[in-house]
């Protein structure tokens, strides 16, 4: 185990950057103070149920809603006819691929549903147990269509999801790099294999909810909305024009929000379908999906296939890498649905320098769940299929798994390193700099990969158990999106509150931001800062938390609008004082003079400072921060197995992450983000899968089916964070930390269990390990090596 | 009986009485959530696997959303709200805090309720006691390793203060 303790802010102050203080959210939810959506009740509030579809894909005909109507405690039903004047697509957020947008989802299902859990409508009722009792009164005529549930299945276009864009093939591209044919042709030695990564998703613990309340009278918000979180500000933009509002009128609120790993926070069909219900009833609506429903109707995320074919020169130089990637998109294009697909055809060459690269990316519409990012989206799947791949070659050339790799790493003096454009809506990615040899080396050392592996190599089968080690080395973006806003404020009393657009949804925001406002303003005391965030009225423009962006861009802008203010109350004491702006300072909260003695008293207080204003404008800051380009984080996971081969079970014996964060704001928070997506990772890799059969029935709808990591399977895990590249894209130096911990989990694993199992003639090419899939591996496998 | 049948319960809650009346099929979890707003317990999944409903029902750990709360009457119960005594945490709160064995601070209430009823059975675990009787309790952040030495932790602190 790996221990990582965080301390209490004792004596002593500035800096707080780089120090692992304990959270100040911890408070609130270890005394189940929280405020999450559930957890609220507004005066008057009636409840809404979203009725969904049973069917992958039917045509949806009569639908009678009297004997539901008539129910004790049923308030109002509406459905597709009903919501036909306002019923605009919702919008894409990211990744505008072309030809996807043809797939948009609606709130309702028009004409057709599409996957299991499809809205049809919603019941709005005193209380959800008597939603629950009527909804099967509402009457629905479907004539069920053939499903379509593989990507296979949908290039051949027999049956039809989306009968006006006339195919299932949402989009099809090539991007490329080099010229890819010569390189092959130079190759002495090409490898090809077909891969398949599983369709899971990030399933936090905390479904989706929200309450809104509609008020038309109000002069300022008549539409509320509690429960937003990842990017409030864009959601209200596209709630404000589907509903044809101003967005001034809207105001979305922030609550705690329990973990969203990409999946929660983006718009859905409910974010339009709840607002639209209070305004239709006239009283708040409280909507909280539960678990069955949340796992058909949340972003889907990860499945798709690939293949991938290497070519090295006989020394095992990187010459070409090429791969078609099929994607399974699910039923409608989601806001963010083409993010994954399109990363990973963008970071399959990864941190190594590839002479060419050619990758033609496909994406098919299925009658299953739509697909949207998920912690790492595409990275965790692309690091499996070109590590594994690695793996496979470095044994086909006798070269160790660590010198194949360290060859080709893109060495430090070649950065910042461009792979080139190969994603269609986006400049050609630049790796700003790290050191990726340096990040293996650190790895490789640590575990004593190449120790490790003639040892199990020499162990052999024991007991029905054989060991195997696996390497995945990574990079992984941050900082992404447009720029982010803060405002910072001195109160009255000379405290410190600062606005923000990121949100929060369990990183430790409040603590980390708060951190970097104390060393931008001249250490003011972290227990007199205090965060907002996630709220459309406290901040004129802000855009929200993924992607690595909450400390690199949402931190850096306070950072700046810290510094803007600490300057701005250095010039104003300097007028009441009479005293020169260059004499004063901004020190462990007062003003003072520079150079003044430990002890002597402050020049002016904060609070002197502020009761001295003549005008609020004096008192506070505004900046932004916009990133010039994107971060590169580079690290590598290590993994050591023991796999049963009378059972298939895979016990993890050791597992280690080495990641280059850049400025590390707490420690102790980027070392629980790494463990935490380790285990995330590593679960999904063995457990997670969301499964359907052919006629498009989601089979694993509860936690009974969905298995998920639990306490006593992944014990060993540890992490080391290096700081040996700080970014020079913003003030920080910070890369983002929320990825790093599972990118490479897939192909760690992989390649763990095929070097255990590799003497018995198996070679995993898909995902989730599993017993039965592993037992599988095993049995196909061995009559195969019998034979030759 | 009828689902919706009301039947009068009396509790004692973190240390206070309650009477109230309550429907047959209230689950004990939108109970103490919705009528005695003790909102500190969570649903994670409704169907008793995730742990975040946890509650000490006498000495034991139970889920509240696979109990009704007629089953309640004349119990007493402990929710995470009643684990603090006068405003002070107790030793493992604070372990949680110090091992940073929370993120979103969803499955929090479960994992402490879990944890406080085992380590009463169990004052001395090991490591892999600990597990085993955190391993029906669900967290998507935090890999659960600062759990357990959060856990484990409190244990030595609860053992050396009690000499």
């Amino acid at each position: 185990m790996s221990s990582h303790k965080s301390h209490d802010i004792g004596a002593g102050t500035a800096p707080l950057i780089g120090r692992s203080l304990q959270r100040v959210e911890d408070a609130r939810f270890v005394t189940g103070t929280g405020t999450f959506i559930d957890d609220m009740k507004v005066e008057n509030m009636v409840h809404a149920l979203v009725v969904r579809s049973p069917h992958a894909h039917a045509r949806i005909g009569a639908i009678d809603t009297t004997e539901l109507l008539a129910h004790p405690g049923i308030i109002d039903v509406f459905t597709t006819a009903d919501i036909a004047e306002y019923a605009a697509e919702i919008p894409l957020r990211l990744a505008p691929l072309v030809g996807y947008e043809r797939y948009l989802q609606r709130p309702f299902a028009v004409d057709k549903v599409l996957y299991v859990g499809d809205p049809v409508a919603v019941i709005v009722a005193d209380s959800r147990y008597i939603a629950e009792d009527a909804q099967d009164l509402l009457m629905i005529d479907y004539e069920i269509l053939p499903a379509v549930t593989d990507v296979h299945a949908s290039a051949k276009n027999e049956s039809i999801l989306n009968e006006k864009a006339g195919t299932n093939v949402a989009f099809s591209y090539r991007v490329s790099e080099g010229d890819i044919e010569a390189a092959f042709a130079a190759a002495d030695y090409t490898r090809k294999e077909s891969f398949y990564c599983h369709r899971h998703s990030g399933v936090p613990l905390e479904t989706r909810g929200m309450i809104a309340s509609y008020d038309a009278t109000a002069t300022d918000h008549k539409l509320k909305v509690w429960g937003a979180t990842k990017v409030p500000w864009f959601n209200r933009r596209a709630l404000a024009k589907m509903l044809r509002m101003e967005e001034a009128d809207i105001r979305f609120v922030e609550t705690d929000v329990g973990g969203a790993f990409g999946i929660r926070g983006e718009f859905y069909p409910e974010d339009f379908l709840i607002p639209f219900a209070t305004m239709r009833v006239k009283r708040p609506v409280k909507w909280i999906e539960d678990r069955r429903e949340h796992l058909m109707a949340a972003n889907h995320s990860r499945e798709m296939e690939c293949d991938l074919e290497i070519a090295l020169s006989k020394d095992g130089d990187f010459l070409g890498l090429r791969g078609v990637f099929r994607a399974d998109m699910g039923a409608y294009a989601r806001t963010n649905g083409g993010v994954p697909p399109a990363k990973a055809a963008q970071f399959a060459p990864g941190p190594y320098r590839v002479g060419a690269v050619q990758m033609d990316v496909a994406g098919l519409m299925t009658n299953k769940t739509p697909i949207g990012t998920y912690r790492g989206p595409g990275r965790y799947e692309v690091n499996f299929f070109r590590e594994r791949l690695l793996d496979l070659a470095a044994a086909d050339l006798g070269i160790s798994p660590v010198a194949l790799r360290m060859k080709n790493l893109i060495p430090a003096d070649m950065m910042p390193y461009t792979t080139g454009k190969l994603c269609p809506y986006e400049e050609p990615v630049q790796y700003d700099q790290g050191d990726y040899p340096g990040t293996l080396a650190k790895i490789a050392e640590a575990f004593d990969f190449d120790r490790m592996k003639a040892k199990v190599e020499a162990c052999g089968q024991k007991n029905g158990k054989r060991q195997g080690v696996g390497l995945a080395v990574f990079v992984e973006s941050g900082g992404a999106g447009p720029s982010e806003t803060a405002r910072i404020e001195v109160t009255p009393t000379g405290k410190i509150e600062v606005f923000t657009g990121v949100t929060a949804q369990g990183q430790g925001h409040e603590t980390v931001l708060a951190q970097i406002c104390s060393d931008g303003m001249g250490g003011v005391p972290f227990g007199d800062i205090s965060i907002f965030h996630g709220d459309t009225d406290k901040l004129e423009w802000g855009f929200g938390t993924y992607h690595g962006r909450g400390v690199t861009v949402g931190g850096s802008a306070i950072l700046l609008t810290a510094r803007k203010l600490a300057a701005q109350l250095v010039a104003m004491a300097a007028r009441r004082t009479n005293l020169g702006i260059e004499e004063l300072e901004l020190k462990d909260g007062a003003i003072r003079k520079k150079g003044a003695a430990p002890g002597e008293p402050p020049v002016m207080t904060l609070e002197a400072l502020a009761a001295s204003a003549d005008d609020p404008a004096e008192l506070k800051a505004v900046e932004k921060f916009a990133p010039a380009n994107r971060t590169y984080t580079s690290g590598a996971h290590a993994a050591h197995v023991e796999v049963d081969v009378e059972t298939g079970k895979v016990e993890v014996l050791r597992y280690l992450i080495v990641e280059d964060v850049g400025r590390c704001i707490n420690p102790a928070l980027v070392h629980g983000q790494a463990i935490g997506g380790a285990v995330q990772g590593i679960g999904a890799t063995f457990l997670d899968e969301l499964v359907y059969d052919a006629e498009g029935q989601l089979l694993t709808g509860s936690f009974a089916d969905y298995l998920m990591a639990t306490s006593n399977e992944f014990p060993e895990i540890e992490a080391i964070t290096l700081e040996t590249s700080l970014s020079t894209l913003n003030p920080l130096g910070a890369k983002g930390a929320g990825e790093g911990g599972i990118v490479g989990a897939g192909g760690a694993l992989a390649n763990a269990v095929s070097h255990a199992l590799g003497p018995l003639g198996v070679n995993v090419t898909s995902l989730p390990l599993n017993p039965n899939n592993v037992l599988r591996m095993i049995r196909q496998a061995t009559p195969r090596q019998a034979a030759e | 009986m009828n689902v919706s049948t009301r039947h009068e319960i009396t509790l004692t809650v973190n240390g206070k009485t309650e009477t109230r009346t309550v429907e047959s099929r209230t689950t004990a979890a939108d109970f103490l959530r919705d009528d005695l707003r003790l909102t500190g317990t969570h649903l994670g999944c409704e169907h008793g696997v995730c742990g975040a409903c946890t509650i000490i029902v006498g000495e034991a750990s139970m889920r509240s959303c696979l109990m009704f709360a007629v089953q309640l009457d004349g119990t007493t119960i402990t929710t995470v709200e009643g684990l603090a005594q006068n405003g002070k945490m107790t030793v493992l709160q604070e372990s949680f805090r110090e091992h940073h064995a929370l993120q979103c601070g969803f499955c929090t209430a479960g994992f402490l309720t879990t944890a406080t009823a085992f380590l009463k059975e169990t004052p001395d675990p090991t490591a892999d006691e600990v597990r085993e009787a955190l391993s029906g309790n669900i967290c998507r952040c935090t890999g659960y390793i600062p759990i357990v030495e959060a856990v484990l932790d409190a244990a030595r602190t609860i053992k050396a203060a009690k000499g």
